[in-house]
């Protein structure tokens, strides 16, 4: 809507209006579009209530609840002895205080202004919030591309509403990447406008932006590979200036020192090697700086200059070896990771399990492109060849952006989201200079020109750029071509609107935490396990209980039900999560000793067979065996719990392994209790399950949630008989005959 | 005498600024003279070498004006500091990381800052930069300087 009211918004500006009243225009349409972008964030609040949505939300939620309540040095001291049972966790310094900081001033503001406001509903709204400033910092940046307004709007519209970033804003999501995208596009707008101006002020405002982005997110490390590659690219152009110079020394210097600031950040911009590319070109940047002065002391010495260059390329050279020798010698950090896995798509999957097991760690399939960005998708590139056509610095980023952005998108879903700013200003460049061209009515007049040139209108387009600085004006002249031309775009952009609509409001509005299904009439049902499970775990349960299970659900463990957990989302330590792996994967006999050594009170899976729930933890189980694997490969291999035939299978046919494991029984224990003998059936993976369910020994189902998609187990005390778990329980379903009949010795007690 | 000491002395920001990139890239000897004297015995012709130096030396003694002169006399003075708490760091160990850290970014910082308004100041750039007057220049450089000092002490634990 908001989108083609700026593009009919051309037809009003040029109606020869004054400057004043376009400026109106122009703010009252910035208004407008925040609005839409806000408001078509709120069909989760909408469809189902003001609720933290999904997994890391929940950990953000939680400390910024500690940050209200306990004080800003607090929050900064935070050692979490809740999390990571018995390591815990030093929270306050592995983690971005950026959006809980943000929060908490809001809060207390509100406050001061005696509106009296929960914090939750401050965190679930801070992502729409923010999205208004991001349509509002893409329309800055957007207009530092190109002279035409409208571009601007347009690509703040876009922003606006482009699934790709609605996907991680919507109300309710409340995690770093809600105000960091904002961050991150407004360092983008900052460091141009530096660069242009060559000012130190605005570098330094660029710094501290990136500085607040650095304090949000660890996608910072976008912009520290983007500023050096884009100023690398100039350099390499010849395009070296002192306002390069100027704008990049002083955006590194503060940015790096603010950087250093989070805690968690640290000492890594000067040791690790993801931050060694900016390090080298401000460096490097110094000598040509040098040399630039020598240059300009040196008029006529054309061997000197050469000779000179030949310096700087050898210095660069010299300074690549070096910073090789020293990440061999182990000085500086190696890549993480989690950079190996965007080169090398395979590398995660063989190498860190851990990272390969995260669904948005995976490559993105091509139809997410056209699901998140629409028809911006195929913009894009006509925006980006319109830059190649100017090529000023800003027209290079955006360039270099593109380019980056695109291979980071393709390698990993959740990097679309960096993706996603870019194609709405390319994509808007291109639909404004194609507006620009079809809206204007009056057409140019032939005879001022060559007839030839008038008359093949269609090929008028695609002559921009330097071959229309030699050649007569060309124009589109007949009302035809230009009716069509526009009537096609005004369609496009309503569909664009309907399909933003439609893919938020059904794709990406789902809190996760509440599910919801159709009942047979179409009107809506609410499944709501897990919070049912969790007020169970927090009324039922002692303060201190400790709860096992799968590190997905430790943030949301401690969140709603507010009960220490053994793993969580926050993966800093594959062993530990291994060590919950081995248990969940292994025989009873082995996990109990696991879980006593942890001080487990109680396990919590997830179960899906009976909803159909496909997200649970059967089918996360190969996952499990891999990392345990990774620890422990002579005692868990991933090839046992397949059957014979390779196939995963939980039926009368899975392997014994598989049947053993401790996740098997826990999902299936007294689940055939559910149907008539023979009949029960697991919904998700279409299986007949067989006639006699799992038995446990040592765990005793302490909760099962109304639709079993959350099933609880208590782990048993160490029997008061001193007999192992398998007897005892044997003795307690009535199998006592045969024991009874060989210790028949307790009657000469009763005799005596 | 007075010019002639500066004159020494801007011999070492301008060969410095190699080292800048030097050190901090490569991790090669701080010293000034290692990283300018293997070029020079490379060069089969001395004479040239001789005279680029002789040029610039002029250059610099006949266009600079007094002010930034000043400026350079600075730069000059960072340099040192910097290069004597790298020294300090090679030599001694880095063990208040955080220390060095914070001074040694902050001479860096300062030494930018200062290049980057003497860059804004000079005549000769002025096609670059037409939105920075010198007074703007200067305001902005005492607002990063102020930035950067911050953020220093903070970090400096």
């Amino acid at each position: 809507m908001s989108a083609t009211s700026s593009s009919s918004f051309d037809l009003l500006a040029s109606g020869g209006r004054g400057k004043s009243s376009r400026t109106l225009l122009r703010v009252v349409i910035l208004l407008f579009i925040a609005g839409a972008a806000i408001a078509s964030r709120l069909f989760s609040v909408i469809r189902f209530e003001s609720i933290i949505h999904e997994f890391d939300p929940w950990f953000n939620f939680r400390a910024t609840k500690y940050l209200v309540s306990h004080g800003f040095y607090n929050f900064w001291d935070w050692f979490d002895d809740r999390t990571w049972h018995p390591l815990g966790r030093v929270t306050g310094g592995t983690l971005y205080p950026g959006l809980m900081v943000t929060s908490g001033v809001i809060y207390h503001a509100l406050r001061a202004l005696t509106i009296p406001v929960d914090i939750r509903n401050i965190c679930v709204l801070l992502a729409p919030a923010c999205s208004g400033l991001t349509a509002f910092a893409t329309y800055l940046l957007t207009n530092e591309m190109t002279t035409n307004a409208s571009a601007g709007l347009l690509a703040a519209a876009f922003m606006g509403i482009a699934p790709g970033y609605i996907s991680r804003s919507v109300a309710g999501s409340y995690d770093n990447e809600a105000i960091s995208i904002f961050l991150l596009v407004l360092t983008f707008y900052l460091w141009i406008k530096a660069l242009k101006l060559g000012s130190m002020l605005w570098g330094a405002l660029c710094a501290l932006s990136y500085g607040y982005m650095v304090a949000s997110w660890g996608g910072y490390a976008f912009i520290t590979c983007l500023l050096p590659l884009h100023a690398f690219v100039l350099v390499c152009m010849g395009r070296y200036s002192t306002r390069l110079y100027v704008s990049y020394t002083s955006w590194y210097v503060l940015g790096t020192l603010a950087s250093m600031q989070i805690p968690f950040v640290g000492f890594l911009p000067v040791k690790t090697s993801e931050h060694m590319p900016a390090l080298g070109i401000f460096g490097f940047l110094q000598l040509l700086a040098f040399l630039d002065y020598v240059r300009s002391a040196l008029p006529s010495g054309r061997q000197f200059q050469i000779f000179l260059w030949s310096i700087a390329g050898s210095v660069f050279l010299i300074g690549l070896l070096g910073l090789v020798v020293i990440t061999s010698a182990g000085i500086i950090a190696p890549w993480g990771g989690r950079f190996y896995s965007l080169w090398d798509t395979a590398y995660a999957k063989i190498h860190i399990p851990i990272i390969a097991s995260v669904s948005e760690h995976q490559p993105t399939a091509w139809p997410a492109f056209f699901f998140d960005l629409n028809m911006l998708i195929w913009l894009f590139p006509a925006g980006v060849y319109l830059c190649f056509q100017e090529l000023a610095d800003e027209h290079v980023f955006i360039v270099v952006y593109a380019v980056l952005g695109t291979y980071f998108a393709g390698v990993m879903v959740r990097l679309m989201l960096t993706l996603t700013p870019i194609v709405c200003v390319a994509a808007a460049m291109a639909v404004s200079q194609m507006l620009n061209n079809y809206l204007s009515l009056k057409s140019p007049k032939p005879e001022d020109h060559a007839v030839v040139e008038g008359a093949d209108v269609t090929a008028t387009k695609k002559k921009g750029g330097l071959k229309s600085t030699n050649k007569p004006v060309v124009g589109i002249y007949s009302l035809l071509s230009k009716g069509v031309v526009v009537t096609s775009m005004t369609i496009y952009l309503l569909l664009f609107v309907l399909h933003c609509t439609w893919v938020t409001s059904n794709a990406y509005s789902s809190p996760s935490v509440v599910l919801a299904s159709r009942m047979p009439d179409g009107s809506q049902h609410i499944i709501d396990d897990y919070r049912e499970a969790y007020q169970w775990l927090r009324q039922n349960t002692k303060d201190d209980a400790k709860i096992m299970s799968w590190w997905d659900y430790g943030y949301q463990i401690g969140g709603m039900a507010d009960r220490p957990t053994l793993v969580d989302n926050n993966t800093w330590n594959n062993t530990h999560i291994a060590t919950v792996g081995k248990a969940m994967s292994s025989r009873e006999e082995v996990s109990y000793p696991i879980m006593r050594q942890h001080e487990v009170d109680y396990v919590l899976i997830v179960f899906g067979g009976l909803l159909g729930y496909s997200g649970d933890d059967i089918n996360k189980f190969l996952w499990m065996v891999r990392i345990a694997e990774g620890i422990w490969p002579d005692e868990i291999r991933e090839r046992d719990y397949f059957t014979p035939r390779g196939e995963y299978r939980v039926d009368a046919e899975a392997s014994q392994t598989m049947k053993d494991s401790l996740m098997y029984k826990m999902s299936y224990y007294n689940y055939n209790a559910l149907f008539p003998p023979g009949q029960a059936q697991d919904r998700v993976r279409g299986a007949k399950l067989p006639e006699v369910g799992p038995t446990l020994n040592t765990l005793e189902e302490a909760f099962t949630s109304e639709n079993w998609i959350i099933r609880i187990y208590k782990v048993k005390d160490l029997d008061n008989f001193d007999r192992d778990h398998a007897s005892a329980a044997a003795f307690d379903r009535g199998h006592k005959k045969k024991r009874g009949g060989k210790k028949r010795g307790p009657r000469v007690l009763r005799v005596e | 005498m007075a010019p002639k000491r500066h004159n020494a002395r801007d011999i070492t920001p301008s060969a410095a600024a190699t080292t800048q990139a030097g050190p901090t890239t490569a991790g090669t000897v701080p010293a000034t003279a290692a990283v300018t004297k293997p070029y020079r015995v490379s060069v089969t012709t001395k004479d040239s070498w001789a005279q680029v130096v002789g040029n610039v030396w002029s250059h610099y003694l006949k266009t600079t004006p007094q002010r930034t002169k000043l400026i350079d006399v600075f730069m000059a003075f960072l340099i040192v500091v910097g290069a004597l708490q790298f020294l300090y760091c090679v030599l001694a160990g880095n063990y208040p990381f955080n220390a060095f850290l914070s001074g040694f970014s902050a001479t860096v910082g300062q030494f930018v800052l200062t290049a980057s308004l003497r860059m804004q100041t000079t005549e000769a750039n002025k096609s670059d930069f037409p939105s920075v007057s010198p007074e703007r220049a200067f305001a902005d450089y005492v607002v990063c300087s102020l930035i950067l000092h911050f953020f220093c002490v903070n970090f400096i634990n």
